[in-house]
């Protein structure tokens, strides 16, 4: 296989978006070409390099960048069925976010730039997905922390979006600095960075410290695909324009950290206790998320839990030891996501709003946005998980591996054995997985209901009391009410969401046959058993009943309270929402993420400005104090010497002969 | 005669003219103990000439050098006094400070602004 092709997946991307930073500002014309050719071009290839590779096949290619002295580090290719995949998933959502971002940044002065990053990014992408070398993978994963920070920033007029973007840099790094010492000790036990021979070195049994490797480098994953002591950066991050939630924080940057931990997982398979921390991060992060999402009113912050919750489905497949299944999951939920936040910002173009409950009192507005409601309906039932769409499959998936870790007999696939995954993890991931099963279709119901689903009580024209509602504390600053264009749908931003409904509606069904989407993988069975097939769809019916039920009831009560005080619809429109009369108590706190934000900000900001504003007052006070000594005492000894120069000629002369006196006297008694 | 007695006549010389070029106002005066101070000098090479027998005579040689160059230094100092004397109307050595720091008081007073830390400039 020619290797050219390969290498030009992530090449082209970064050419466009170089060529796109050096013509933007000069001709603003070829920013949309040079936008979408490259990443649709690196999307053909990506799909060219699947197909010439085949099923089951692997190729490695490499060449040693610099000899170091220690661990060579090499310029490497790993191409197999894993990599092409997410590299086909990746082309797709980034193709489809380019396109959409046309419409949706249309009258963006800062388009070139948000552009080139966007094609950056998803070169990175590629890179971490191509790579068959730990630092390079690492390289990429850094530019893709970069660019997620200048992204997330991209309205930086706005107070929210700096701080959201420090705070998901500051965030991320703090796992990237234990995920490289990882790397580096990675590295070192197994001799080479080359993923290959680490995985044989796993394999061999001559990696000396696999639990602290395993451990640091899920620091790194906790922050890049924002598990739970990490987290709290993704749903801060919706500050950023829509297509960029689309893109990086639902269906691809995240990934990759799910990703890494699928292509390593044979280390971590050396871990029992490695692994029975990424069930447990992975449970907190599913259930606590989803209690999240059903208490936000912000639309994207909704989904941003969602995501969030949807990637702890894909670490506790991981820590149930099949990596099939995570992979499964992270492409199905990779498509149906990208499509959710798509259908997303169609919807707050039309609303201009990001609240739910302010669209619940616009009657019309699934008329005006029919594509987006359908889509985002299609892509809701995705991620509920009901039989036939994708997300049902994989999640599926999921519970069947960890049900199968819970009884002993976890699905490995031959990277280890069964008996290295803890059975305690298993029953973790598959509890706390069927309880955000429920939670999941009770929040999409909510969503969807909420949304769309107008009450007929409320007046079209009431006088819009959403605004208090919906720009509530803590609700992040939302540009798309700036960026409304006057069409609702635009072409380029109504055909990327059919594009993607696609693979959310039939995707599921690749994982049926053993010979179809498994011999990519490892060739595990991603069939659903029975068992875990119709707990899980019964528990999602049964969310949705409970948050249809809960909606009526809300409804109705808000109905007999507009009717006996017309002027109360802002009391109605809070006591319609499901989440609320759901969660009871629990609705404040999961609101505000559990108050993590204020529990980190008094346990690790307060102190770093603490220290911070030590350090000042010991540079000013105490340091400066020496600084000025210096001066002050160079001034003093100045003005001593001027008092000796008075201009009478005798006093120096007087002075002269003490001194000669003086030398006089001490050679004569030295002598 | 003991060396004694002229090297002791050098050395009260050679005081008097210190004593006069240090404490005496008037600079011709200062000038004239120069002079004192110069012939002191000459008597001890003088002396020492004699007292050592120096078949070169090196001493009395170096005597009628100095005496030469004292002629001629004194004739440009006192030219120099007498200009002095005609643009400043005095010629007291210790009003004549001229070559020293110019301005005391604005110099003084920078001084002790620069000493104290000024913490209004930073």
């Amino acid at each position: 296989m020619n290797l050219a092709l390969p290498a030009l997946v992530p090449a082209l991307p970064a050419l466009g978006a170089a060529a796109t930073l050096a013509t933007g500002r000069r001709a603003p014309g070829f920013a949309r070409p040079l936008a979408i050719l490259p990443v649709a071009a690196s999307a053909v290839l990506a799909l060219v390099v699947a197909l010439q590779l085949g099923g089951g096949q692997s190729l490695d290619a490499a060449t040693r960048l610099t000899p170091t002295g220690g661990p060579a580090i090499s310029l490497a290719i790993h191409l197999d069925g894993f990599s092409s995949l997410i590299s086909l998933l990746v082309g797709l959502v980034a193709t489809c976010v380019q396109v959409y971002s046309t419409a949706y940044l249309k009258d963006d002065p800062r388009y070139p730039s948000y552009a080139a990053l966007v094609s950056l990014f998803t070169a990175a992408m590629f890179l971490v997905v191509y790579s068959g070398d730990l630092v390079v993978l690492l390289v990429g994963w850094e530019i893709m922390g970069i660019c997620s920070y200048f992204l997330i920033g991209h309205h930086w007029e706005s107070a929210d979006a700096r701080s959201a973007s420090l705070k998901a840099f500051l965030v991320t790094k703090l796992g990237d600095i234990p995920f490289l010492f990882g790397i580096l000790l990675l590295g070192s036990d197994a001799g080479t960075f080359r993923i290959s021979g680490v995985l044989e070195a796993a394999a061999g049994g001559r990696l000396g410290h696999p639990t602290l490797i395993a451990l640091l480098l899920l620091a790194g994953v906790a922050g890049k695909s924002a598990q739970f002591p990490l987290h709290t950066w993704l749903p801060d991050a919706m500050a950023g324009p829509t297509p960029v939630s689309a893109l990086i924080h639902a269906a691809t940057m995240v990934a990759a950290g799910i990703y890494l931990v699928a292509r390593l997982l044979p280390v971590f398979l050396l871990s029992g206790a490695a692994l029975l921390v990424l069930s447990v991060m992975a449970a907190v992060t599913m259930v606590g998320s989803a209690l999240c999402a059903l208490a936000q009113d912000d639309l994207k912050r909704v989904l941003a839990y969602s995501t969030v919750g949807q990637l702890g489905y894909m670490a506790g497949a991981l820590a149930s030891g099949d990596r099939d299944a995570a992979v499964f999951h992270l492409i199905s939920h990779g498509a149906f996501k990208a499509l959710l936040f798509l259908t997303a910002g169609v919807v707050i173009h039309a609303a201009h709003t990001n609240s739910i409950s302010a669209m619940s009192r616009m009657p019309d507005l699934r008329r005006r946005v029919p594509d987006a409601y359908w889509t985002m309906g299609i892509a809701l039932v995705a991620l509920v998980g009901l039989p036939p769409f994708s997300g049902f499959f994989s999640k599926e998936a999921v519970l069947t591996a960890a049900e199968h870790a819970a009884t002993g007999e976890a699905i490995t696939n031959g990277l280890g054995p069964a008996s290295a995954v803890p059975a305690a993890g298993g029953w973790i991931v598959l509890v706390s997985g069927a309880f955000t099963a429920l939670l999941t279709a009770a929040y999409a119901t909510r969503l969807w209901l909420v949304a769309f689903h107008a009450q007929a009580t409320a007046a079209p024209a009431a006088p819009e009391p959403g605004q208090a509602n919906g720009h509530a504390e803590g609700a992040p600053y939302s540009p798309e009410i700036d960026e409304a264009g006057t069409q609702l749908e635009p072409h380029a931003m109504r055909w990327p969401l059919w594009v993607l409904a696609v693979p959310t509606m039939g995707f599921g069904v690749a994982g049926l046959r053993p010979d179809w989407l498994p011999s990519l993988l490892d060739g595990g069975s991603l069939r659903p058993s029975t068992g875990t097939a119709v707990i899980g769809t019964a528990l999602a019916l049964a969310g949705i009943l409970v948050a249809y039920a809960a909606w009526r009831s809300g409804t109705a009560r808000a109905a007999a309270a507009a009717r006996t005080v017309p002027a109360g619809q802002a009391a109605a429109g809070a006591a319609a929402d499901p989440g609320r009369t759901l969660l009871g108590p629990l609705f404040g706190p999961a609101q505000h993420g559990f108050h993590v934000d204020r529990l980190y900000s008094a346990l690790f900001v307060r102190p770093t400005t603490a220290a911070a504003q030590l350090v000042r007052f010991l540079d000013r006070e105490v340091i400066e104090t020496y600084v000025r000594g210096t001066g002050g005492g160079a001034n003093l000894l100045g003005w001593l010497v001027r008092r000796a120069q008075n201009g009478n000629a005798q006093a120096y002369v007087s002075a002269l002969l003490a001194g000669v006196v003086l030398l006089a006297v001490l050679v004569a008694v030295g002598t | 005669m003991h060396l004694v007695y002229p090297v002791v006549l050098a050395a009260l010389l050679f005081s008097v003219g210190v004593y006069g070029v240090l404490a005496r106002r008037n600079a011709i005066l200062v000038l004239m103990s120069v002079e004192l101070m110069l012939n002191a000098v000459n008597l001890n090479l003088v002396a020492f000439d004699a007292w050592l027998r120096d078949s070169l005579h090196a001493g009395q040689a170096l005597t009628l050098f100095i005496i030469t160059v004292a002629a001629a230094e004194i004739g440009l100092g006192l030219a120099i006094v007498l200009l002095v004397f005609r643009n400043r109307g005095t010629a007291d050595i210790d009003r004549l400070t001229a070559l020293g720091d110019p301005n005391e008081d604005a110099a003084e007073a920078a001084a002790e602004a620069a000493v104290p830390n000024d913490r209004a400039a930073a």
